[in-house]
């Protein structure tokens, strides 16, 4: 199966039964395959006039309880900007898919780019936290949009699983497990009387219960700045509170959420870092090193956002140098460099997309770090 | 002496009263024939969601004392058609203005519309963007002076109900704000309706639009309203477009069927699916 489809069926087995979309090379196959899959399973898919409705219509979906995602690529990705702020600020639990391709602009549909890094994280104007996954395997495409539909219920926000043209297209063995051995995480609903319900009242996990149209509680939200109540107040400290807690909630929450694969960290002098199809080029890399007699560990990002900063700046005070290569010139480096504060040098191993490295250049900048 | 309380409070958040809109404003009658609607439609209250844009309509959301949704700017048909398609037992209404549904929101309006989504559209058109200060939009007409055509407006505005009729809308009307009675029945008929149903409402922006084209205050364009609209059941909306200070043709043009999306869907489905498949209830 490759990781388009595997997608699909990560999205079937979270509970996904809303799904809005627009037809975006190199996403279509995970929307296709969904509108085929979900009517029979109780679903339903609508394919939508633009990136704009689609990114809007999914938060529709949830507020009547459903989970939902959209899923796109580089240009519709910029299109649901917007939304993804709405999403942020409703904390409207979801799931955006981006199969990233080389840009900017129309750039190249069908090869692959992870140059939508930074604007996965900063993309929506104003204040606010995100999560963003990376898969490097058409398994973990599956594997990991289970676990961006948990993160979405848990934290309430909005949730980027930032695939790539290569692990999209790329075809292997994806095990399904069977439903009951699948960790998922439920939507919590209030327990509060109708009347009584305030939708933005957080207890100390800064997460509030949700409510969803239709069950009484005749509740309203606003994507203006709001109080307790979701009513919109426009004053310096109604903004200090609200966008404090949305900020908050994930960075309190920082190590709960991050999620690494580390190999040969214990003797490395020089780490790579990595993320998505990079960090199978990576690999390679790291074993002609480490056949070299270079001590070289692997430290690879599941979860982008929020950046492992904790586990990097332990790791930066006892190695020699951090090498990232990453199909951009330079974004999550930039996040790695901030964090390093300088105790230990990096290298960026940049390239424009269209292609993977080649091992090669990885690795002279592996050897260049050790040196 | 006490007054006796507003009889449609109990539609209202009054704890965010008094509202932002300005004296003379129309919105508050619009407000007030929409929830008698409600009243007389039947629908229990706790299934109606009302879904809002941005501007001085997007606002109406807020003061609804029911699920309310209050969303981005031109978005509230596609919020509104997630909210549907979820939970079809909800009956959702996109409440929201003139530039909101038809520059920024356009395109979004005629593809709800072409396809039939289960939706009520109610557009209260003053002609102007009010929250941002009188700005042209899609339907200020001809000649009209607002502070980014201050010289007069060049553009031909869209006629409303032609545009929703061509684009496959199952009902439509347009009323003023002074045809309260027959805009409480549109409402209530576009709210009963299953399938695209769309309602304009003209209404008075003294403030923005009305003093700056020498219209007078609220009551003076109530009385415009009252003076120069005809009513027209059934009129042909080729017919229908709007003039700077020319007639309003007023009423129902559009009351027809054709099968809604879900209904569309269910039958497609069941066709091609066979028995087994279940007609779609929502995603719960």
């Amino acid at each position: 199966m490759d990781g388009d489809h595997a997608c699909c069926e990560g999205a079937l087995s979270a509970g996904c039964r809303f799904v809005a979309g627009y037809p975006i090379t190199p996403s279509t196959e995970v929307v296709e395959r969904i509108a085929s899959r979900f009517p029979s399973v109780g679903g339903f898919f609508i394919q939508m006039e633009d990136e704009i409705a689609s990114s809007i219509a999914i938060q529709g979906a949830v507020w009547a309880g459903a989970k939902a995602m959209t899923v796109t690529s580089g240009p519709g990705f910029s299109l649901m900007m917007e939304h993804i702020g709405l999403a942020a600020m409703l904390e409207t639990p979801c799931v955006f898919v981006n199969v990233q391709r080389g840009g900017p602009s129309t750039g190249l549909p069908t090869l692959p780019g992870q140059a939508d890094m930074m604007q996965a994280r900063w993309g929506s104007h104003g204040d606010y936290e995100i999560i963003a996954l990376s898969p490097n395997s058409p398994q973990e495409c599956y594997d990991l949009t289970i676990k961006a539909f948990n993160l979405a219920e848990e934290y309430r926000v909005p949730v980027m699983l930032m695939m790539d043209e290569c692990v999209g297209h790329m075809t292997e063995k994806v095990i399904i497990p069977k439903a009951e051995e699948i960790e998922i995480t439920e939507r919590r609903y209030t327990n509060a009387k109708p009347g009584e319900y305030l939708p933005y009242l957080a207890d100390e996990s800064l997460v509030p219960p949700m409510a969803k149209a239709g069950d009484g509680y005749r509740f309203h939200v606003t994507g203006l700045t709001h109080d307790e109540r979701g009513y919109p107040v426009m004053s310096a400290e109604a903004q200090e509170k609200c966008v404090r807690r949305l900020v908050e909630k994930i960075r309190k929450n920082a190590d709960r959420i991050v999620s690494c694969e580390e190999t040969d960290i214990e003797d490395a002098e020089v780490i790579v870092v990595s993320y998505g199809i990079t960090s199978r080029v990576a690999i390679k890399a790291i074993e002609m090193a480490r056949e070299e007699g270079l001590r070289v560990g692997h430290l690879r990002l599941i979860t982008v956002w929020p950046f492992p900063e904790r586990r990097v700046r332990e790791l930066a005070e006892r190695v020699k140098a951090f090498v990232m290569p990453e199909l951009n010139y330079g974004q999550m480096f930039f996040e790695m460099q901030r964090v390093i504060e300088g105790k230990a040098k990096s290298y960026l191993v940049p390239h424009g997309g269209g292609t993977v490295h080649d091992p090669q250049v990885i690795y002279q900048k592996i050897k260049e770090a050790a040196w | 002496m006490v007054n006796p309380p507003n009889p449609v409070n109990h539609y209202l958040r009054t704890d965010r009263m008094p509202h932002i809109w300005c004296s003379g404003c129309g919105l508050g009658t619009t407000v007030n024939c929409f929830v008698r609607a409600v009243e007389q439609c039947g629908i229990p209250l706790d299934l109606i969601s009302v879904v809002s844009g941005i501007g001085c309509t997007g606002r109406v959301a807020g003061y609804l004392k029911m699920d309310s949704f209050h969303t981005t700017h031109g978005r509230p048909i596609p919020f509104a058609t997630g909210l549907k398609l979820a939970n079809p037992k909800l009956k959702v209404v996109v409440y929201s203005g003139d530039g909101d549904l038809f520059a920024i929101g356009g395109n979004h309006f005629i593809h709800a519309a072409r396809r039939n989504m289960d939706l009520t559209i109610i557009c209260v058109n003053n002609f102007t963007y009010g929250m941002t200060g009188g700005q042209v939009t899609p339907t200020t007409p001809v000649d009209a002076i607002a502070t980014t055509t201050p010289y007069g407006n060049i553009e031909e505005p869209f006629n409303l109900p032609h545009l929703a009729e061509s684009a496959g809308a199952v009902y439509v009307a347009r009323w003023t704000t002074f045809h309260v009675r027959q805009l409480i029945k549109s409402l209530r008929e576009a709210l009963q309706k299953p399938g695209f149903t769309f309602v304009e409402i003209i209404s008075p922006c003294p403030t923005l639009y009305g003093r700056r084209n020498r219209l007078g205050d609220g009551l003076d364009m109530m009385r415009f309203y009252k003076e120069n609209s005809v009513i027209k059941n059934g009129a042909d909306t080729r017919e229908v477009g709007l003039d700077f200070k020319g007639t309003i043709v007023c009423g129902k043009f559009v009351d027809r069927e054709r099968p809604s999306y879900l209904e569309a869907y269910n039958a497609k489905m069941a066709e091609r699916l066979g028995a087994s498949y279940q007609p779609y209830q929502g995603v719960l």
